[in-house]
C-alpha cells in the first residue's frame, strides 16, 4: 500500500470540502425535509472523511480519528431515525414536507 | 383602687364597632341602635363610677394622675418606647363624663332621627368608632398613642360627614374635613418628633412633671430666633387648631354640617372639637414653663377666632351653619381661657377653659339636637323657612331657649358661670383680649337670640305638613341635656380640674359677671327687637350694610382665598410645572428608551420568518464571516 504517494492529503480536504459544501447547498435550497435530510448527512460524511484522512496521513499509528468517525456514523443513524420521525410528524400535521409551509413558528 | 377596668370603656365601644359593622346589615335595624345604644349605657355608668371613684378617693392634697393599665407596644431602641394605656387623672376623667354623656344622649337620639334611613346600622358602627377613639384619645398615656387615637378621630368624623356618601356636597365636605385637619396633623406629628427627639420620651407624666426632661432642662437649641420646644409647641398647637377649627384652619366645620345632625351635635360640636382643647390642656405645664410666647399665639388666634365666628354668626341663614361658627367662638373662648392662664394658684384660665369645654358640650349638644328636632319636623335647614314653631312643638321650644339662655350666659346656668370665669381670668391677664371677648359674649346673645325667634317666634307661617313634636326619643335627651345644661354650673370645678390637681380658690367678681350679663342682655333684647315679631328692620339694615353684610355673609371670602390659594397659585404656578416636568421629562425619557426598543425590534423581526433555511443561511454566513474575520485579523 503506497497510497500516500498517489493521492496526497490535500486531495482528501478538497473532496471533503466539496462534499461538506454540497451537502449544506442541499440543506439549505432542497425545499424538500427528506432532501434536506440527505444534505445534513453528507455534511456528516465530509467530516467522517476529514476524520480518516488526518487520522491516517498525519499521526498513522493512532486509531482516535477511526473512532470518531464510527461514532459520528452511529450518530448520523440515530439523527437519522429522530429527523425521520420528526418529518412524519410533520407530515401528519401539515399534509405536507415541504419546509417552506411549515412556517408556524415565527414572528 | 383598682382602675384595670377602665380598659372596658375603651374595648367595648370598638367590639360594637366590629359587630355592628360586620353584621349590622344582616340584623334588624332597629336592633343594631338598641345594641349600640346599650353598650354606650355601661360604658357611661362605667365612666362614671371611675369618675366617682376618682374623685372621692384622693391620697394626699393633690389628685394624682394614675396608670390604669400599660403595656409596651413597641420598643425601638432603649429610649424610643412606645406605650399604650390608659392614665387617670382630673383632665381624663372630666372628658370621659363628658364625652359618654353626650355620646349617649346623641345614641339615642339617633334612633327617631336616623329612623328609616338606609344606612342606620352603619350609623351606629361608625358612633361606636368615634366614642371609641375619642376616649382612646382622652385616655392616652403619651403622646404617640394619642395621635393614633387623634387620627381615627378624624377618620371616623370623616366617615360620619359623608355619611349621606350619595351627596356631591357631603362628599366634598368630608374630603375637606379630612384634608384640612390633616395638614395640621403634619405640624402636630412633625412637633411631636421635636418634642420627643429633645426630651426622649413620648410619656406625658414625664413630659408634664415638674422636673421631667420637658421642662427641667428645656432645649437651648435656637431655630429661627425661636427655641425649639416653642417650635414644637407651635407645631403641636397647629394640630389642634386643625381639629378644633381656629382660625385659619376652621374652613372645614361650617361644611361638616352636612353630615346628619345628632352627628354634629356630637362631633362638631361637643366633643371631637374640643380635641385641641384638650391637647393643648394635656401639655399646658410645658407651654407654660418653657414657651410662654406660644401661650400668647394661643390667645391671640383664640380671641380673633372667637369674634371672626361671632361675626359671621349673625349673618348666616342656614340654622346649623349658625351653630357651628357658635361653635367655633366657643372654643374661642377657651383657647383664651388657656392662653391666659398661669400655673397653680394662678391657673383661673386653666380650670375656666375646662369649664367651658364642660359646660359648652352639654349646651352645645342641646343645640345641636334641637336644631335636629326642628329641623326633622320642618325638611328644611333654613330659619327664613321656620317660624312660629313654639306651639308645635313645645318642649322643643323650652329645652332650646334654655339653652339659649345658658349660652347666652345668663346666670343660674351653667354658661354663665364658666364663661364669667374665663373673663375674669383674661381680665386679669390682658384687657385688650378680655374687652374683645366682652363684646364677643355681646354678639353671642345676639345671634343664638336671632336664631332663637326666628325659628320659634316670628311670622306665624302655614306650613305644607303640620309640624309636629319629634318623638319620645328625641325629646328625652332634650329633656336630659336641658337639666345637664342648667345644672353642670354648680359642679365644683375649681376643686377638680386644675392645673396642679390642688384646689383652686376663686371667688366671684361682680365687676366682671355685672357687664358681662348687661351685654348679654343688650345683645338679647336687640334681637328681640329685630326678630321678635316679622318685620322689615333686620332687611333695611343689611340693605344699608350690603357691602359689609355680603362681606362677613362670605364669610370674609376666606374659602374662596383658599381656593384661589390652592387653584390659582399652588396649581397654577407649584403643580401645574412639576406635572408637566413629570409627564415630558420624566415620562418621555423611559417612553424614548420603550419606543426606540420597538422600532428596532419591528425592523428586524421580520428575520424571524419560520422559515427554517433562511435561518440556516444566516447562522452559515454568520459562521463564514467569522471565520474571515478571524483570518484577516491573523
Amino acid at each position: 500500500m503506497n497510497l500516500q504517494a498517489e493521492i496526497p492529503l490535500d486531495y482528501m480536504i478538497v473532496l471533503s470540502t466539496i462534499v461538506f459544501f454540497v451537502g449544506l447547498l442541499g440543506v439549505i435550497i432542497r425545499r424538500n425535509l427528506i432532501s434536506m435530510l440527505m444534505g445534513v448527512e453528507l455534511m456528516l460524511n465530509a467530516v467522517n472523511i476529514n476524520f480518516v484522512a488526518f487520522n491516517h496521513y498525519l499521526f498513522p499509528h493512532r486509531l482516535e480519528g477511526h473512532f470518531f468517525a464510527l461514532i459520528v456514523m452511529a450518530i448520523a443513524a440515530a439523527e437519522a431515525a429522530i429527523a425521520i420521525a420528526l418529518i412524519i410528524n410533520i407530515y401528519r400535521q401539515f399534509a405536507t414536507v415541504n419546509v417552506d409551509d411549515v412556517d408556524e413558528l415565527k414572528y | 383602687m383598682d382602675y384595670s377596668y377602665t380598659l372596658l370603656i375603651l374595648l367595648l365601644p370598638f367590639l360594637l364597632f366590629l359587630f355592628i359593622g360586620l353584621i349590622g346589615n344582616k340584623m334588624k335595624p332597629q336592633l343594631s341602635g338598641v345594641l349600640g345604644t346599650t353598650g354606650l349605657l355601661v360604658i357611661t355608668v362605667l365612666s362614671y363610677f371611675t369618675a366617682f371613684n376618682y374623685f372621692t378617693n384622693k391620697t394626699g392634697e393633690a389628685f394624682k394622675a394614675i396608670e390604669a393599665f400599660q403595656f409596651l407596644w413597641l420598643q425601638f431602641t432603649d429610649k424610643l418606647i412606645i406605650h399604650l394605656g390608659i392614665l387617670l387623672d382630673p383632665l381624663s376623667v372630666m372628658m370621659l363624663v363628658v364625652i359618654t354623656t353626650v355620646s349617649l344622649m346623641v345614641h339615642i337620639y339617633s334612633m327617631g332621627y336616623m329612623k328609616g334611613e338606609v344606612g342606620f346600622a352603619r350609623s351606629y358602627s361608625f358612633l361606636s368608632l368615634f366614642t371609641c377613639s375619642r376616649l382612646g384619645l382622652v385616655l392616652a398615656t403619651n403622646i404617640f398613642q394619642m395621635y393614633i387615637f387623634w387620627e381615627l378621630v378624624g377618620v371616623s368624623s370623616y366617615l360620619l360627614i359623608g355619611f349621606y356618601y350619595e351627596r356631591p356636597s357631603a362628599v366634598a365636605a368630608a374630603k375637606k374635613a379630612f384634608i384640612v385637619t390633616r395638614f395640621a396633623d403634619l405640624g402636630f406629628l412633625i412637633g411631636i418628633l421635636i418634642l420627643s427627639f429633645y426630651t426622649n420620651t413620648f410619656d406625658f407624666n414625664l413630659l408634664t412633671s415638674d422636673d421631667g426632661p420637658a421642662i427641667a432642662q428645656p432645649a437651648t437649641a435656637v431655630f429661627m430666633g425661636l427655641s425649639v420646644t416653642t417650635w414644637a409647641m407651635l407645631l403641636i398647637f397647629m394640630g389642634g387648631a386643625g381639629k378644633s377649627a381656629m382660625f385659619p384652619l376652621h374652613i372645614w366645620l361650617p361644611d361638616a354640617m352636612e353630615g346628619p345632625t345628632p352627628v354634629s351635635a356630637l362631633i362638631h360640636a361637643a366633643t371631637m372639637v374640643v380635641a385641641g382643647v384638650y391637647l393643648v390642656a394635656r401639655l399646658f405645664p410645658i407651654y407654660h414653663f418653657t414657651s410662654p410666647d406660644s401661650l400668647n399665639v394661643i390667645m391671640y388666634v383664640g380671641s380673633f377666632t372667637s369674634l371672626f365666628a361671632a361675626i359671621i354668626a349673625c349673618t348666616q341663614l342656614d340654622i346649623k351653619r349658625v351653630l357651628a361658627f357658635s361653635t367655633l367662638s366657643q372654643i374661642g373662648y377657651m383657647m383664651v381661657a388657656l392662653g391666659v392662664s398661669g400655673y397653680g394658684s394662678e391657673g383661673l384660665g386653666y380650670m375656666a377653659s375646662l369649664f367651658h369645654l364642660f359646660t359648652h358640650a352639654f349646651f352645645k349638644a342641646l343645640l345641636f339636637l334641637g336644631a335636629g328636632s326642628v329641623i326633622h319636623a320642618v325638611h328644611s335647614n333654613l330659619m327664613t323657612e321656620m317660624g312660629g314653631l313654639k306651639k308645635y312643638m313645645p318642649i322643643t321650644h323650652i329645652t332650646f331657649l334654655i339653652a339659649c339662655l345658658t349660652i347666652a350666659g345668663i346666670p343660674p346656668l351653667s354658661g354663665f358661670f364658666s364663661k364669667d370665669e374665663i373673663l375674669v381670668a383674661a381680665f386679669e391677664h390682658n384687657k385688650m383680649v378680655f374687652a374683645v371677648q366682652w363684646l364677643v359674649a355681646g354678639l353671642t346673645a345676639f345671634y343664638m337670640f336671632r336664631l332663637y325667634f326666628n325659628i320659634f317666634w316670628s311670622s306665624n307661617r302655614e306650613y305644607h305638613h303640620t309640624p309636629h313634636e319629634s318623638p319620645a326619643s328625641m325629646t328625652i335627651p332634650l329633656i336630659l341635656l336641658a337639666v345637664a345644661s342648667i345644672f353642670s354650673g354648680f359642679v365644683p370645678f375649681h376643686d377638680l380640674v386644675t392645673t396642679d390637681g390642688l384646689p383652686l380658690q376663686t371667688e366671684f367678681h361682680a365687676m366682671i359677671a355685672v357687664p358681662s350679663v348687661a351685654i348679654a342682655v343688650v345683645g338679647i333684647i336687640f334681637s328681640a327687637m329685630l326678630y321678635f315679631r316679622k318685620n322689615p328692620k333686620p332687611e333695611s339694615i343689611a340693605t344699608s350694610l350690603s357691602g359689609i353684610y355680603t362681606f362677613v355673609y362670605h364669610k370674609f371670602y376666606i374659602d374662596e382665598v383658599y381656593l384661589f390659594i390652592t387653584h390659582n397659585i399652588i396649581f397654577q404656578f407649584i403643580s401645574r410645572p412639576v406635572a408637566w416636568f413629570d409627564r415630558h421629562i420624566v415620562d418621555g425619557t423611559m417612553n424614548l428608551i420603550g419606543n426606540t426598543t420597538v422600532f428596532f425590534s419591528g425592523a428586524i423581526k421580520r428575520m424571524q420568518s419560520g422559515h427554517v433555511q433562511w435561518y440556516i443561511w444566516y447562522f452559515t454566513s454568520g459562521a463564514l464571516l467569522l471565520v474571515l474575520l478571524i483570518l484577516y485579523l491573523n
